[in-house]
C-alpha cells in the first residue's frame, strides 16, 4: 500500500502542531468558537450531541494491520473503547476530549493517517471499492488512481473553497460496489473496443435532499488524461456552483440545471485548455504510485482446496457463511473475506478496541496485514488461501464477525441517527438492531437472499437511504419518530433511486412494516428473483396494499 | 408557564451540561437551575454567555422540561437522548 514520502511525513506533522497551537488558544480563550470551529472542521473534528467527534480519513478503505492497531489503541486510551466506521470508509470516534485531540492526531501521523478534508467543502476522501486489487472481475486497481486523486486534490489551493463538498467514488470492476453513480464524480475503469483501459466518467450523482443518479459525460477517457479532465470538471463547478444557497450547491444541481450535454460541452472547453498541460502526471509517476500497490506474494495454489471442502462438508455453520461472506479472489486458491460488522442486534460498523486488534492480528497471520473497510460498513480480508479459511472463521466466531449475512437482510446500512448526530429526526441504529433481531434465523435470512435494507436519521442520507432495495428515512412529526419507506433503490451498475410508498410510518411500527415488504416480496418472487428484481417486475402497488392495508 | 433549564456542551470536553443554581455545569439534568417563563430564562441565559465568555462552554440554549418522578425532563427526544446518552448504550447513561 501507499507509503508516506518525506513531504507527507513533515506536512501531516507541521499540521498536527498547527491544530496543537489552535486548540491551546482556544481553550486559553485566545480564540472564540466562531473563530476555532472552521479550524476543527478541518481537522475532522465535530461537536456533536454528547461530544466531540472525530473522523478520520481511511484513503479509499485501505488499512494496514499497524493502522488497525494505531485506531484500537486510539479507541481503548481516549475514547469509550469502540469506534464507528461509515459510508464513507472513514472511521468515526464519538468521545474524544478536544484536549486530547493533538495527542491523538500524532499518533495517527505516526502510522501515516490523518482526519484532514474529512469536512468542509473540499474534496474529501476518495473511496473505491473495498475488493479492489483482489477482486476476480476487476480491470485494473483501482486504488492506484484513488491515490493519484488524493495527492493532486489534497490542499490544492484552487479547490480547498469548493461551493460545497466533493466527493469522488472509483471502481474498478464491471460490478460496482463503490456506488460510483451517487457521487459527485464517479469514475468507472473500462475496456473500449481497441481493448485499452481508460475511464468511464460520471457526474453529478448524489444523494441528500435532492437525490440523482449521476450521468456519464464521457464513455471513455484515456487513462493519461484523468487528472486535466477531473481539473477542468472541479473548474467549470467551481466558477458556476452556487454559493448563494446551501441546498443548492452541489454539482448535482448545476448538471440538472444546465443538463449534461451541455455540461459536458463545458467540461471538454476547458479541458481543450488544459489538457497535455502541467498537470498532466509527470513521466514515471504512474509507475511510481502503481509499485506501492502491486500485488503480494502470492503463493501459486491449485483453484480448488481440499481441505476447505471438507470443512464445508462437515460443518454447515461454516457451509452458510462461505455462502454469503467470500467474494471471489482473481488469484487461484484464494478468497475475499467479509467480517460482518452487523450481528444480530450489534450496532452496524461499530468495533470494540479489542476487536479491532484481533483483526489486525488475523490480517497478519491470512491477508498480508492487509484490511479494507467497505462503504457498507463491513471490514474485508482480501488475501485469504482457501485452506486457511476454516480457521479464521473460527477465529471470527471467537471476536463477533463471522456473522453469516453480507448483502442480506441484516447487513443493514445506518448512520449514527440521533443517538449521536447533532443534525438527526430521529433515530437510525436501534431500527438496524431491531431489524436484525427480526432476521436472525439464518435460513431465513439466506432464503430471502440479496436485500439491501439503508436507514438515515435524516435527509441528508448518510446512511444511503435513497439507494437502499428498502430505504428507511428518519422524519420527525411533532417530536416524535417517523419512518419514510423508499423501495428499489439500487447503489450497483443498475444504480436507482427508491421510489417512496407512502405515507411514514411511527417508530413503532417501521420494524413490522419492513417484514411485511418482505412477506410480499416471499409472495411474489418468481425463481431466483432477488427482492429488487420483483419490486422491478411488480412494482409498487402489491407492496403499498399490503404495508397500508394492515399498518 | 413553561419551565426551561440551560444546556450547553463543555469546551475542554464536549460532554452535555447543564447550568445549576449555583451557578456551576452538572452533567446531571437533575442538577440543573429551572426557569419559570421567559424572563427566568432570559437571566440563567445570561449567566450561561458568561461562561462561553469564560471558555468553559459553547452554544447554550434552553430547553423545555417537564416535571417528572419527582424530578425534571426535557420535553424533546433529542433532548432526553442528550441527557441519557445514546439510547444505544445504556451503560454510559449519567445517573
Ligand atoms: S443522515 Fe442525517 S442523521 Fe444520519 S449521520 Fe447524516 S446528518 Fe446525521
Amino acid at each position: 500500500m501507499y507509503r508516506y514520502d518525506e513531504f507527507d511525513h513533515t506536512f501531516v506533522r507541521q499540521r498536527v502542531e498547527q491544530f496543537r497551537d489552535q486548540v491551546e488558544r482556544r481553550l486559553s480563550g485566545a480564540l472564540s468558537e466562531d473563530e476555532f470551529r472552521p479550524l476543527r472542521l478541518m481537522n475532522g473534528l465535530y461537536l456533536q450531541l454528547h461530544a466531540y467527534m472525530l473522523r478520520v480519513a481511511i484513503p479509499y478503505g485501505t488499512l494496514s494491520s499497524r493502522q488497525m492497531r494505531c485506531l484500537a489503541h486510539i479507541a481503548r486510551t481516549y475514547d469509550k473503547g469502540y469506534g464507528h466506521f461509515t459510508t464513507r470508509q472513514n472511521i468515526q470516534f464519538n468521545w474524544p476530549a478536544l484536549k486530547d485531540v493533538p495527542d491523538i492526531l500524532l499518533d495517527l501521523a505516526e502510522v501515516e493517517m490523518h482526519a484532514l478534508q474529512t469536512s468542509g467543502n473540499c474534496i474529501r476522501n476518495v473511496t473505491a471499492d473495498q475488493y479492489a486489487g483482489a477482486a476476480a472481475d476487476e480491470i485494473e486497481d483501482p486504488r492506484v488512481w484513488c491515490e493519484i486523486i488524493r495527492q493532486w486534490s489534497s490542499l490544492h489551493p484552487e479547490f480547498s473553497f469548493l461551493p460545497r463538498k466533493f466527493k469522488i467514488a472509483v471502481t474498478g470492476a464491471p460490478n460496482d460496489r463503490a456506488a460510483v453513480a451517487v457521487h459527485d464524480i464517479g469514475l468507472r475503469i473500462v475496456r473500449n473496443e481497441a481493448g485499452e483501459v481508460g475511464f468511464q466518467v460520471l457526474v453529478g450523482g448524489g444523494q441528500g435532499r435532492t437525490p440523482v443518479i449521476g450521468a456519464v459525460i464521457r464513455p471513455f477517457l484515456p487513462k493519461r488524461y484523468l487528472l486535466s479532465y477531473l481539473e477542468a470538471i472541479l473548474r467549470v463547478y467551481n466558477l458556476l456552483g452556487r454559493r448563494d444557497n446551501i441546498f443548492k450547491a452541489r454539482i448535482k444541481i448545476l448538471v440538472q440545471q444546465v443538463g449534461a450535454a451541455v455540461f459536458a460541452d463545458m467540461v471538454e472547453d476547458e479541458w481543450q485548455q488544459i489538457k497535455d498541460g502541467p498537470v498532466e502526471l509527470p513521466a514515471g509517476e504512474l509507475e511510481r504510485i502503481q509499485a506501492y500497490f502491486a500485488p503480494p506474494p502470492f503463493e501459486t495454489l491449485p483453484d480448488a482446496d481440499s481441505g476447505f471442502a471438507d470443512a464445508q462438508a462437515g460443518d454447515p455453520a461454516f457451509t452458510a457463511w462461505t455462502r454469503s461472506n467470500l467474494a471471489a479472489h482473481r488469484q487461484p486458491g484464494y478468497a475475499i473475506v467479509n467480517l460482518s460488522l452487523k450481528p444480530v442486534g450489534g450496532i452496524p460498523g461499530d468495533a470494540t478496541a479489542a476487536q479491532m486488534d484481533a483483526v489486525a492480528d488475523l490480517a497478519d497471520r491470512y491477508s498480508f496485514g492487509e484490511i479494507r473497510v467497505s462503504h457498507e460498513q463491513n471490514l474485508i480480508l482480501p488475501h485469504v488461501r482457501l485452506q486457511d479459511l476454516y480457521p479464521l472463521w473460527q477465529a471470527l466466531e471467537g471476536i463477533g464477525f463471522a456473522t453469516a449475512n453480507i448483502g442480506l437482510a441484516s447487513d443493514i446500512i445506518a448512520c449514527p441517527g440521533l443517538d449521536y448526530c447533532s443534525l438527526a429526526n430521529a433515530r437510525s441504529i436501534p431500527i438496524a438492531q431491531e431489524i436484525s433481531r427480526r432476521f436472525a434465523a439464518l435460513d431465513r435470512l439466506h432464503d430471502i437472499g440479496e436485500l439491501r435494507i439503508k436507514i438515515s436519521g435524516c435527509i441528508n442520507a448518510c446512511g444511503h437511504h435513497h439507494v437502499g432495495h428498502i430505504g428507511i428515512l428518519g422524519v420527525d412529526k411533532k417530536g416524535e419518530e417517523f419512518y419514510q419507506l423508499t423501495l428499489g433503490g439500487d447503489a450497483t451498475d443498475t444504480a436507482a433511486l427508491g421510489d417512496l410508498i407512502g405515507p411514514a410510518v411511527s417508530v413503532h411500527k417501521v420494524v413490522d412494516a419492513v417484514e411485511t415488504l418482505v412477506g410480499v416480496y416471499l409472495e411474489h418472487r418468481q425463481n431466483g428473483e432477488r427482492f429488487l428484481d420483483t419490486y422491478r417486475r411488480v412494482g409498487l402497488q402489491p407492496f403499498k396494499e399490503t404495508l397500508y392495508a394492515t399498518h | 408557564m413553561s419551565k426551561h433549564v440551560i444546556t450547553a456542551n463543555r469546551l475542554v470536553d464536549g460532554a452535555v451540561v447543564y447550568l445549576t443554581v449555583g451557578g456551576g455545569w452538572s452533567e446531571r439534568i437533575a442538577d440543573a437551575a429551572v426557569a419559570d417563563g421567559k424572563e427566568a430564562g432570559a437571566v440563567l441565559m445570561a449567566k450561561a454567555e458568561q461562561a462561553v465568555a469564560d471558555c468553559l462552554v459553547v452554544a447554550p440554549y434552553l430547553i423545555d422540561v417537564a416535571d417528572a418522578d419527582g424530578g425534571i425532563r426535557a420535553q424533546r427526544y433529542r433532548e432526553r437522548i442528550r441527557s441519557d446518552g445514546p439510547s444505544i448504550h445504556p451503560e454510559f447513561a449519567k445517573t
